[in-house]
This record gives C-alpha cells, sequence and structure tokens, in this order.
C-alpha cells in the first residue's frame, strides 16, 4: 500500500487541551481503573492447579487433531489444501494411495509441527472433509523439539482423547462412492 | 497481408500462413478456450468449447455479414476480411452450457485429482462456467484403471477431447488408445491385451486437458501447484529436448516437455520424461576423497583446487577426457585451465554412448541413438583448444604405451559405462582424478575423486544433434559433498563469486568463432551454431 493511495484515510491527532497538558485528570482516571480493580471479583487464576474455563471449545484453537471416520480411518484424503492454506508451513504430508477401495487418496504421513504453527485455524476453514480440527487443548508441552513434530498417530491419538468432549464439528461429507466399474480388460 | 478481425480489432497475418481462429484471436490478445484443439495435433471440432461468432467483410464495400450460427473457431481458416466475435452475449451463453454439460457427468473430485491446479476444466469453469451448479448431483469417485505402464486412467474425469487417441495414432502411430461406446457411455480405453505402450506415452497425459489420465509415476506425489519450474534441456540423448524441471523443496517431481518447434515441438520420449530418478539415486557418489597410505581419505572441497594443481603441477604429461556429458562452458574452463598449467596436455573427447538407431515416429519426433546430450559442444571446444578431436579409443592407445602421468576423467554417464578391462588400462598413469556421479570401476581405481553433479544441477548450455545451443538452468541443489563440475573448474581458474555459466558463454563467444551467434544469451528456443560435422569414429 503506498502513501498516496486513495483508500487510507488520514486523519490528525486531537490537539490536547489545558487538562490534557497537566496530564493530572488521566493520571486519576488511570488510577481509578487500578482501585476498581483492587476491590472487584478475582479473574485470576492459579494455573496449572486451577484450569481455566474455556468459554466454547468449539472454536478455541488449540492442539490440533486429526478426525476418524465412522470405521475409524484417518478421514483425511491428503488433499494438502490444509499445507497450502498454512500461512507458516508448518504442515508436512506424504500423499499415497489409499490402502482402501473407497478411497482413492490417504496421507501416509501427516505431520504438524506445533512449535511453528500459529494456530490461526486455516487449516480448519480449508480442508474439504472435515478431517483437520483445532480443539480446546491449550497447555502443549514437550522436553525436545522432535517431540513437537506431531505425526499422524499422535494426531488420531488426540482425536481418540477428545472426541467425547468435543464431537467433530460437522458429520463432513459421506464417504464418496465409485460407480460400480465393469472389468473388460 | 491478410486483415483478420477479432472483436473490432485488426489483426495482420502473413500471407503463407495457415491460421485458424484461436490462433489469430491469440494475436489479438484473446484467449478462447478449448479442449480438443492443440496445435500439433488433428481438427476434430468435438468439444465445442471454442465457438465464436464468425463473418466475412466484404473487401469492396467493406459491409460485415455474419453467419447466424455459431462456429468452432479451431476449424474456422482465418482468411482476409474473417471476421470474429469472441465475447458476445451468445458466445459466452454457449460457453457456459458446454461447462455445465460437461460437468453434469464429473466427479468434482478435485481436492484428491492430481490436474487440479492445472485443470482447463477448473480454470474454464471459473472463468466462463455459470455461477452455480443447476445439476444436483454429488461429487463421487472417478473410476480407474491402468491402460499402460506409464498411465492410469480415470474414466469419469474425461471430457472426451480426444486428444490422447489422435496423439497415438498421429504422433506416435501406434494407436494404442481408442473411444468405445458411444453418448454419455463413451469412454477412453485400449484393447485387452494392448496396452498404451509407445516410447512417448508420457505426453498423453501433458495433452490431458483434464485429470482423467494421470502419470503412475507423479500421481499423488505433489500437488502441481508446489511446483516451481526450471527451464531446461533432456539430457537422455542427442536431441535435447526443452523441457521443464519441476521442483519442490529441492526434490525434482517431474519434467515436462517445453514447447519448441525447433526441437521437440510439444513432445518428449518416456527415457527422458521418467529419467531424473537418478538425480535423487542414494547411491550417488558424495564427499571428494583421496588415496592415501592406508585407503581413501575425505578431503575438504576447498582444498580440492589447490590438491589438483599440485598434482598437475608435478606431473610431466598430462591428458583430460573431457565428457559429452559436460555443458559446453563447463568443457570450456575445464580445457582452458588444463591447457594453462600444461601447454601440451593432451585432451580427449569422452566415450559417446550409442545405443541402437536413431529412431523417428510418424509425427516427426526423433529419439537419438547417442544418448550424450553434448558431443557437438564439447567436440567444438576440443577443436578450438587442439587442432583436431581425438577419441576415447585413442586416449586408451595413448595409455596402453605409458604417456601420461596424470590422466583426469570427467564422467556424468548413467550406468555401466566402464568396464574393468577399460578402466585396468587407466592404470599406467600414476595419477587419476575422477569426476563422476556413481561408483564405477574408474572410480575404484582413482587417486584423486570428486564426486559431481547431475543434469538437475548443472547450468549451462548444450548442443544438439542439430547444432542448436540450448540453455538449461539448474534446478535443484547438488547433494551434500558433491561439486557441480563447472564449480570447480570455477574455483581453479580463480575467477571471483560463484560459478556463472553466462559469463563463460559470453567469454566463448569471443573466444571461438562459432559460438559467437550465442554472443549476449541464449534465447528461450536457442540458436544453432555454425559447428563443423562431427569427427568420424
Amino acid at each position: 500500500m503506498r502513501a498516496d493511495d486513495p483508500a487510507i484515510r488520514w486523519i490528525e491527532e486531537p490537539k490536547l487541551g489545558l487538562s490534557g497538558k497537566m496530564y493530572l485528570p488521566l493520571i486519576f482516571q488511570g488510577l481509578t481503573t487500578t482501585a476498581r480493580h483492587l476491590v472487584g471479583p478475582k479473574r485470576t487464576v492459579s494455573f496449572p492447579e486451577q484450569r481455566p474455563n474455556i468459554a466454547d471449545p468449539l472454536i478455541y484453537r488449540g492442539v490440533h487433531r486429526l478426525n476418524r471416520d465412522q470405521e475409524g480411518r484417518v478421514k483425511c484424503v491428503a488433499c494438502f489444501l490444509c499445507a497450502t492454506a498454512c500461512p507458516a508451513h508448518c504442515i508436512d504430508i506424504v500423499a499415497a494411495e489409499s490402502p482402501w477401495p473407497d478411497r482413492e487418496k490417504y496421507p501416509e504421513h501427516f505431520v504438524i509441527d506445533e512449535l511453528r504453527c500459529i494456530f490461526c485455524g486455516m487449516c480448519e476453514e480449508a480442508c474439504p472433509v472435515d478431517a483437520i480440527e483445532l480443539t480446546s487443548l491449550f497447555d502443549l508441552t514437550g522436553r525436545t523439539r522432535e517431540e513437537m513434530f506431531f505425526d499422524k498417530e499422535k494426531l488420531l491419538s488426540v482425536f481418540d482423547q477428545t472426541k467425547d468432549a468435543e464431537p467433530p464439528k460437522s458429520a463432513g461429507l459421506p464417504p464418496l462412492q465409485r460407480p460400480e466399474e465393469e472389468h473388460h480388460s | 497481408m491478410a486483415k483478420v478481425i477479432v472483436d473490432g480489432k485488426e489483426i495482420e497475418i502473413g500471407d503463407d500462413e495457415r491460421l485458424n481462429g484461436i490462433q489469430v484471436a491469440r494475436r489479438a490478445g484473446v484467449e478462447i478456450p478449448h479442449y480438443c484443439w492443440h496445435p500439433g495435433l488433428s481438427v476434430v471440432a468435438s468439444c465445442r468449447m471454442c465457438l465464436v461468432e464468425t463473418g466475412t467483410r466484404n473487401a469492396e464495400t467493406g459491409e460485415i455479414s455474419m453467419l447466424p450460427k455459431l462456429v468452432p473457431a479451431c476449424q474456422t481458416p482465418a482468411r482476409d476480411g474473417t471476421v470474429f466475435v469472441t465475447q458476445s452475449e451468445k458466445v459466452q451463453h454457449a460457453r457456459a452450457f458446454v461447462e455445465e454439460e460437461l460437468l453434469i457427468r464429473h466427479p468434482i473430485d478435485c481436492p484428491i485429482c492430481d490436474k487440479a491446479g492445472e485443470c482447463y476444466l477448473q480454470d474454464y469453469y471459473f472463468e466462463y462456467g455459470q455461477p452455480s451448479r443447476r445439476a444436483d448431483l454429488r461429487p463421487f469417485t472417478s473410476r480407474r484403471r491402468p491402460v499402460g505402464q506409464t498411465v492410469t486412467l480415470f474414466v469419469d474425469r474425461c471430457v472426451m477431447c480426444s486428444r490422447c487417441v489422435r496423439f497415438t495414432r498421429e504422433i506416435s502411430g501406434t494407436s494404442e488408445l481408442m473411444i468405445v461406446n458411444r453418448g454419455n457411455q463413451e469412454e477412453i480405453d485400449v484393447m485387452p491385451g494392448f496396452p498404451l505402450a509407445n516410447k512417448l506415452s508420457g505426453n498423453v497425459v501433458d495433452l490431458c486437458p483434464v485429470g482423467a489420465l494421470g502419470d503412475a509415476d507423479f500421481l499423488y506425489h505433489q500437488r502441481v501447484w508446489f511446483l516451481k519450474r526450471h527451464e531446461g534441456v533432456c539430457t537422455r540423448c542427442a536431441t535435447g529436448c526443452s523441457i521443464s524441471i519441476e521442483e519442490n523443496q529441492n526434490r525434482v517431481y517431474r519434467l515436462k516437455p517445453r514447447e519448441n518447434p525447433h526441437v521437440n515441438q510439444w513432445w518428449m520420449c518416456d527415457e527422458g520424461r521418467y529419467g531424473y530418478h537418478h538425480v535423487h539415486d542414494p547411491s550417488r557418489l558424495r564427499g571428494a576423497s583421496r588415496r592415501g597410505d592406508d585407503g581413501y581419505e575425505p578431503i575438504d572441497w576447498h582444498d580440492v583446487p589447490e590438491d589438483i594443481e599440485r598434482r598437475v603441477e608435478r606431473s610431466d604429461s598430462v591428458a583430460c577426457v573431457v565428457s559429452p556429458h559436460l555443458t559446453v562452458e563447463e568443457a570450456y574452463l575445464l580445457c582452458k585451465w588444463i591447457r594453462q598449467s600444461k601447454p601440451q596436455a593432451s585432451l580427449f573427447l569422452g566415450p559417446v554412448p550409442v545405443m541402437g538407431e536413431d529412431e523417428t515416429f510418424p509425427g516427426g519426433f526423433t529419439i537419438r541413438a547417442e544418448k550424450c546430450p553434448n558431443r557437438r559442444g564439447v567436440e567444438e571446444v576440443l577443436r578450438h583448444f587442439t587442432s583436431r578431436v581425438s577419441t576415447f579409443d585413442e586416449a586408451l592407445e595413448a595409455l596402453d604405451a605409458s604417456t601420461f602421468d596424470l590422466v583426469w576423467v570427467t564422467g556424468g554417464y548413467l550406468g555401466d559405462w566402464i568396464d574393468e578391462p577399460t578402466a585396468a588400462r587407466f592404470g599406467t598413469a600414476s595419477e587419476l582424478i575422477v569426476q563422476d556421479m556413481f561408483d564405477s570401476p574408474l572410480w575404484q581405481r582413482a587417486s584423486l575423486r570428486l564426486p559431481g553433479a547431475a543434469f538437475a544441477e548443472r547450468e549451462g548450455c548444450y548442443v544438439n544433434a542439430d547444432r542448436r545451443l540450448q540453455r538449461a538452468a539448474w534446478a535443484v541443489r547438488p547433494p551434500q559433498g558433491a561439486w557441480p563440475e563447472g564449480h570447480v573448474y570455477w574455483r581453479l581458474l580463480e575467477q571471483p563469486g560463484m560459478y556463472r555459466a553466462q559469463v563463460v558463454l559470453d567469454e566463448m563467444a569471443e573466444q571461438i568463432p562459432c559460438f559467437a551467434p550465442a554472443a549476449g544469451g541464449v534465447p528461450p528456443l536457442g540458436v544453432v551454431l555454425d559447428v563443423a560435422q562431427p569427427v568420424q569414429r
């Protein structure tokens, strides 16, 4: 964006009056806020003894999970759209032909670098089969960087852990149907 | 000069040019969408995507009379006074209907389709289709069957443009593919027991405007929008097809032909197309080493130039075998340096691999028997430094007479290029410097081993069988521990910075008369050099 872009609206800083120049009213205003919080109800949580209350886990953007379909297989079709949408380039997928007759393609490897991830949720938005979702798990720790590369098994295990508390956000599309193949060669 | 009017704009075309509506519109900067038409194939006008309004202008009165119905632009020749209207409401309606009809039977499994991202159906629907789909059809998975070793057919994705069928009939001349059934049951197929198995089979995948024909070699490995293209030259035979090397994160995923009317038109052979796997072969040689008292000891690459200098310095007679796999720049630098250090050094052309006979297909595409990219270029460089080009056999004969103290051999060949008895003849030289990609009997005898680069890692020019000099850019970095040959020579000559092939080529254009056409850069389609006839073997 250039400085002479017509879309930019330039505004002037308001001029300070006498009270503003003295600063005193503003100092009192600030101190009033502090005092109000001193006597008000406590909102601080003693983490980790006490867990914070997540208002809506469905929109919270925590650790990823890879959903399973009805048969317990990974739902992902390895289309790479999450990796394409990812602004942090933290998703690495190796696609392969699926071992199942009703599916064409599946992820042989699916690794998310949770340290690199910025938890923006674009992968979830991009997924055409609702296979990748962000859970409300937020306290993510590990001793090494390697531990924080979450592979397919780990991401599926996150699903197993969280599926009861947070059911998949949408049922997703039913599995794609393949027309009958008549064999003649 | 014939004048054609496209969307009210007058376009002049040459009198001997035979263009159709699509081509002439392209000159006017208008893209007419099309599936079945391809400049290299016959016209069938079956997809109906290129329908336009057309008419003629009366040369005397200047009055334009339009045809009442739409005609396919691919089948309409552009003559003097022909009028094309490509953007009218009528045309746009026709395009939207064609798109709608194609999408009625399309699986729309774009997320798992390898063509997504370079698919004409995707692009054209986005550009010309209706905003929403009227048919109440759900996406489904395409039926799939292999039609040959290299190509997989996704039956339901096909738009029946018949480009692949025409390719096998007109260009490869093998006619494996055909259309079975009629109407909405139409399918591409092969006869049972006669799979698609010709040496150009991979081209049908390039021709397919949608994802119906999948390359078994590339299938599911990478999405096309991740790939970065680098202009290259195929090095598998002396034809030297123009190709683009497509890579992501330093890994080559596929090679595609690049249109070059002087060399390969739109095609390339399967040997070249699938002949890139050696680039990532784990058995590639890595790490420079020299023979010490007890076996080979590793040597830092930055000490290599000095080591070579020392070895050459203490040798009385020096010979250099210049491989036809080197680029002309690399060959020039090597010869230049060795002649600077030892003006009497002998220069030989490396072995030229020849397999079978030249094979020309009905479409005019030729696969050469000479399986190296740059014999003519290297010969021309050698001719600049020596009066005549000496062959590899002459080098062996001279070696038998123990003529040389030091021999420097450049390789870059694929497969077993040198056998044990031949390599043993190099035993008469006390020093043997070898630059190569893979282990060989010669490598086992070397006193200084320098792992070299593969074609996708080299930068420089090749001169093909028709004496056309083409430029190739490097696409991927060589594996750790291997240095491109040019880089070694660049260091030897104490040139500043990184190896830059263009600088060398500019110098060559000044020094060697026949390289003069390459002065000031090589155009994308290459330039024809004035190269003398090859030496007789």
